[in-house]
């Protein structure tokens, strides 16, 4: 199993170049939403291993949100993350990059701080290297080798049943076995490719079961200090939640068309939010503490496929920035972004509220993971307001959604059973 | 969560469309148009015979209905600020070109090739005549009262058609109406596990509570002499509501090529008509009487065949059917209402719904996809237009001289939410070629067939076997052109003596 992991690069974008960068993310794409993977500055198609990438400089219009606190917002730089999920290590594939695409770099980081004609740009991006607090991917162990290979093998499959209409008078056992017979053909000939599974690597492996282990471990440990503490932990976070502002205004009309125009272009669409932790040491704990769970969660009890009950998300991240004072939340997801707000508010509100509760302004929530969200009117326009243009876009396979991915994964599992009984069959040709 | 009125819906302040359809009145014209001098078209508005929604007996046998859109406002000189505070999309327009990508109405659907509403030709208003056909002229001409042609400069005048209750490819149309609950007697739940089809009065009006249990956002006024008669706001006490009572309509005029559509299900048939008629049935989802593909269920639903004028014909739901063999999923009537619930299986208890909500419930490549529809409903007062065609002329081949009468949908919905509820269902579930884990479909009337990127084919439509192979039909040709558009506001009947009052003043 070859595990995916990613990369994020964060740098302050030299403010008088500003202007120069975008037109540079500009000229990577084909229009507005729609890249073009073989751009000449990033050329992503040549990476092989390479789901997703973006590129987006974080532009927060909320900063002055924090003044419901009486705090004054702090002129943050404008920075720009450089970020993306693959197969294999964060290593290997920054090296890669340089490889590749040093030149487009090097143009696009020049406009960043600290970067100069002679700087080392692996060295540079290392150094700038921006860890999430909490990821999820998936389907662990699904590469984009996998993916191509197996939605070949769907295509084939279906124009083989096209063009053999005898099949539909067979029964569902008689069709398995004719549809394997033929795969196995086309294997047999090299027409079609089906790779198997390269090793787990070692390394990651022992990291995994440490991680496994080591956390619920670390809770044990903690657990008479956090019982001592539960009683005002709850006392505090209730006084919290009846008392913190809301901020939810409607957004600008002008903000969210600009928004939409980078949207829609695809089955699948990039969500990119900002947004402020809310000020006191209750609430970053508290968000450290969830979203530890949630990337617990994610990494060793979540079916694959599913995080919770939505399964359009391919790759999602929190990341602090600026210390824990700010937070990013990047996805990919199949949909619009309607659908999206409406699996987050009706599937999934106990976890938006429970991650994004913590946000300065967030609609009120009751005991972490309820309301929030499900005020509806409100959260519609929270969102979109901690929304960000994301300048590029990446999606290696452009045409196909999450459940199609587990289609094509459940036909080539069926495929690989020499044998199914009728009802077995029958489920599986209906995933034709 | 709602609170319980016992008291009767006052019915005076909402125009009379979001509760009839006027279905006796079998004549109807659509006037769409340009504000010409402000002051006149506010006098006109002021003193226009608007129906209410109130039930008269003997039932009239006229009714006028006016709604307007953003730049309508704009025209009648309403305060930018008023305007402001009215949703998104409705600002925005149809023709928004994000909007117009996530409708569909790209390439030949695109607004630069409409009749009306497209660029430089998007109405200010839409004045709506129906009555029987007696007195239906005369009405016509006297609603319009002497001013008319000062006041406004007609873009269109759109007029419909009685094809007796089918639409143009000749299939009951108007089974599935959602029942709104306008006495708030339900509270709306939290979780609801059981399909019902009645929906929360905020779905449909603004002013009152959604299925979220929460007001839409809209225009609230100061107490001031001039919104003095509006309604005063049930969640913002001292304000005004100039939103309540009123309603988002949407107006899509649809042209149906219905030869085309016979054709093509004759020609897929191999010639043979009743074949014809089943694989058309597949495509929308019901037979061409109205009856669907699924049993009429024993169990009642709530809101369905409860009470007279409710229809039988809308008793089923597709849970029977969760491969889609009998109803296929891409059908046209299963796309624009699933018919599901805020859960995928009737969780028993907390533990099972917390199974499921953690994403530990069903397994199936097909489950859990579609969002509840409860959230997702309209109510639908589209009328036909054009030239009927008969099935037998339409299968016929088409005569030497190419007369294809143009007929079609004035599609006409109303909705408190344009967002959730007319651009969700028409985006994430009527155009999406991955709706339901579906691939390289697109709704089979409605389609544009237009590709995606790494989506080159949205042209199939399938016939899922429970048992067997699926059995498919390729290269749906678009039978369905967008011809004009537009979003509007239908609001109460004080908010529109409102607009007739306000004129250039600040609210």
């Amino acid at each position: 199993m070859t595990p995916q992991s990613s990369f994020m690069v964060l740098a302050p974008i030299v403010p008088s170049r500003e202007k120069e960068l975008r037109a540079l993310l500009a000229s990577m794409n084909e229009g507005p939403g729609r890249v073009n993977a073989t751009n000449a500055l990033i050329p992503f198609a040549k990476f092989e291993n390479l789901h997703f990438a973006r590129l987006i400089i974080l532009d927060d219009k909320t900063t002055g949100d924090v003044r419901v606190y009486g705090l004054h917002p702090k002129p943050y730089p404008l920075y720009l993350a450089f970020l993306g999920d693959m197969d294999g290590d964060e290593n290997s594939f920054l090296e890669d990059l340089v490889k590749v695409a040093a030149n487009g770099l090097r143009k696009i980081f020049s406009c960043c701080e600290k970067f100069g004609a002679d700087t080392d740009i692996l060295n540079w991006m290392k150094e700038r290297r921006k860890p999430s607090i909490a990821n999820y991917v998936n389907t662990r162990g699904r590469t984009v080798r996998r993916i191509r290979e197996e939605a070949t093998l769907y295509e084939v499959v279906e124009s083989y049943i096209q063009k053999n209409s005898s099949l539909w008078n067979l029964a569902p056992r008689e069709v398995h076995a004719k549809l394997k017979q033929f795969v196995d053909a086309e294997k047999a000939s090299g027409r079609l490719t089906l790779s198997p599974a390269r090793p787990t690597p070692f390394g990651w492996w022992i990291r995994n079961l440490l991680h496994l282990l080591g956390v619920p471990l670390l809770v044990l440990v903690l657990s008479p200090l956090l019982i001592v503490i539960a009683p005002f932990y709850i006392v505090r976070l209730r006084m919290l939640e009846k008392t913190d502002p809301e901020v939810c205004p409607t957004v600008d009309q002008g903000y969210g068309e600009e928004l939409s125009g980078g949207e829609d272009h695809y089955v699948s669409n990039q969500f990119s939010a900002m947004g402020r932790v809310k000020p006191g040491l209750l609430r970053l704990l508290t968000a450290i503490g969830v979203l530890g769970a949630v990337d617990y969660a994610a990494r060793h009890i979540v079916r694959p496929g599913r995080l919770g009950r939505i399964r359009t998300i391919h790759f999602a991240r929190w990341v602090f920035l600026d210390g824990t004072k700010r937070m990013i939340f990047c996805s990919n997801y199949d949909g619009s972004v309607e659908t999206y707000r409406d699996d987050f508010i009706n599937k999934t509100g106990f976890g938006i509220n429970a991650t994004f509760g913590g946000a300065v302004g967030f609609p009120r929530t009751n005991w972490i993971v309820l309301d929030g969200c499900q005020d509806e009117p409100k959260y519609v326009e929270y969102h979109r307001r901690h929304t960000m243009p994301t300048q590029v876009w990446y999606k290696a396979y452009p045409g196909l959604t999450a459940v199609d991915l587990e289609r094509n994964e459940r036909i080539r599992k069926g495929l690989e059973i020499s044998s199914l009984n009728n009802q077995e069959a029958s489920e599986w040709l209906a995933l034709l | 969560m709602a609170g319980v009125t016992m008291s009767e819906f006052d019915y005076t302040d909402v125009q009379g469309l979001v509760r009839f359809g006027y279905k006796k009145m079998t004549k109807a014209s659509y006037a769409l148009l340009r504000v010409k001098d402000a002051a006149l078209a506010r006098a006109w508005l002021r003193s226009a015979p608007v129906t209410s929604a109130v039930e008269v007996k003997p039932s009239p046998t006229t009714a006028l209905q006016v709604a307007l859109t953003a730049p309508g406002l704009e025209a009648l000189a309403v305060a930018a600020s008023v305007i402001a505070e009215f949703s998104h999309e409705f600002r925005g327009g149809m023709t928004e070109e994000s909007r117009s990508r996530q409708l569909g109405d790209v390439e030949a659907n695109a607004p630069e090739h409409w009749s009306w509403g497209g660029p430089a030709r998007v109405p200010h208003l839409v004045v709506m005549f129906f009555g029987e056909p007696g007195p239906f002229e005369t009405f016509v001409q006297t609603s319009k009262g002497p001013s008319w042609n000062d006041a406004f400069d007609t873009l269109a005048c759109l007029d419909a058609s009685d094809f007796g209750g089918v639409e143009a490819f000749g299939f009951a149309d108007g089974i599935s109406q959602p029942e709104i609950d306008w006495n708030q007697r339900l509270t709306v739940p939290r979780t609801q596990l059981d399909y019902s089809n009645i929906v929360a009065l905020g779905e449909f009006l603004l002013g009152y509570r959604s299925e979220y249990g929460k007001y839409t956002d809209r225009p609230l006024l100061d107490d001031s002499a001039a919104s003095a008669d509006l309604p005063a706001a049930e969640d913002a006490p001292g304000k005004k509501d100039l939103g309540r009572n009123g309603t988002y309509l949407v107006f899509r005029q649809l042209q149906q090529d219905v030869r085309m559509f016979w054709q093509f299900a004759l020609q897929q048939s191999g010639g043979d008509i009743p074949q014809a008629e089943k694989l058309a049935s597949a495509m929308v989802g019901r037979m061409r009487s109205g009856d669907p593909l699924e049993p009429i269920q024993e169990q009642e639903i709530p809101g369905i065949h409860t009470t007279p004028g409710q229809k039988e014909q809308n008793r089923f739901t597709f849970d029977q059917d969760p491969a889609g063999s009998r109803c296929p999923f891409g059908a046209h009537v299963r796309r624009a209402n699933p018919r599901n619930t805020d859960f995928p299986d009737r969780p028993r208890n907390v533990l099972t719904k917390l199974i499921t909500m953690l994403g530990f419930g069903p397994k199936g490549l097909h489950d859990d996809l579609i969002s509840s529809v409860r959230f997702h409903r309209i109510v639908r007062r589209g009328r036909e237009y054009g030239t009927k065609l008969d099935l037998e002329q339409a299968l016929a081949p088409a005569p030497a001289r190419n007369l294809n009468p143009e007929s079609g949908l004035h599609f006409i919905c109303l909705n408190a939410n344009i967002l959730r509820q007319f651009e969700f269902l028409q985006n994430a579930w009527l155009n999406s070629t991955k709706f339901s884990g579906l691939t390289g479909e697109s709704d089979p009337l409605l389609g544009n067939r237009v590709a995606l990127p790494g989506c080159p084919v949205t042209s199939d439509f399938t016939m899922q076997n429970s048992g067997g192979l699926r059995r498919w039909v390729s290269g749906l040709p678009q039978f369905i052109k967008v011809r004009g558009g537009a979003y509007f506001f239908m609001p109460g009947i004080k908010a529109l003596r409102y607009f007739g009052q306000t004129g250039s003043s600040t609210p």
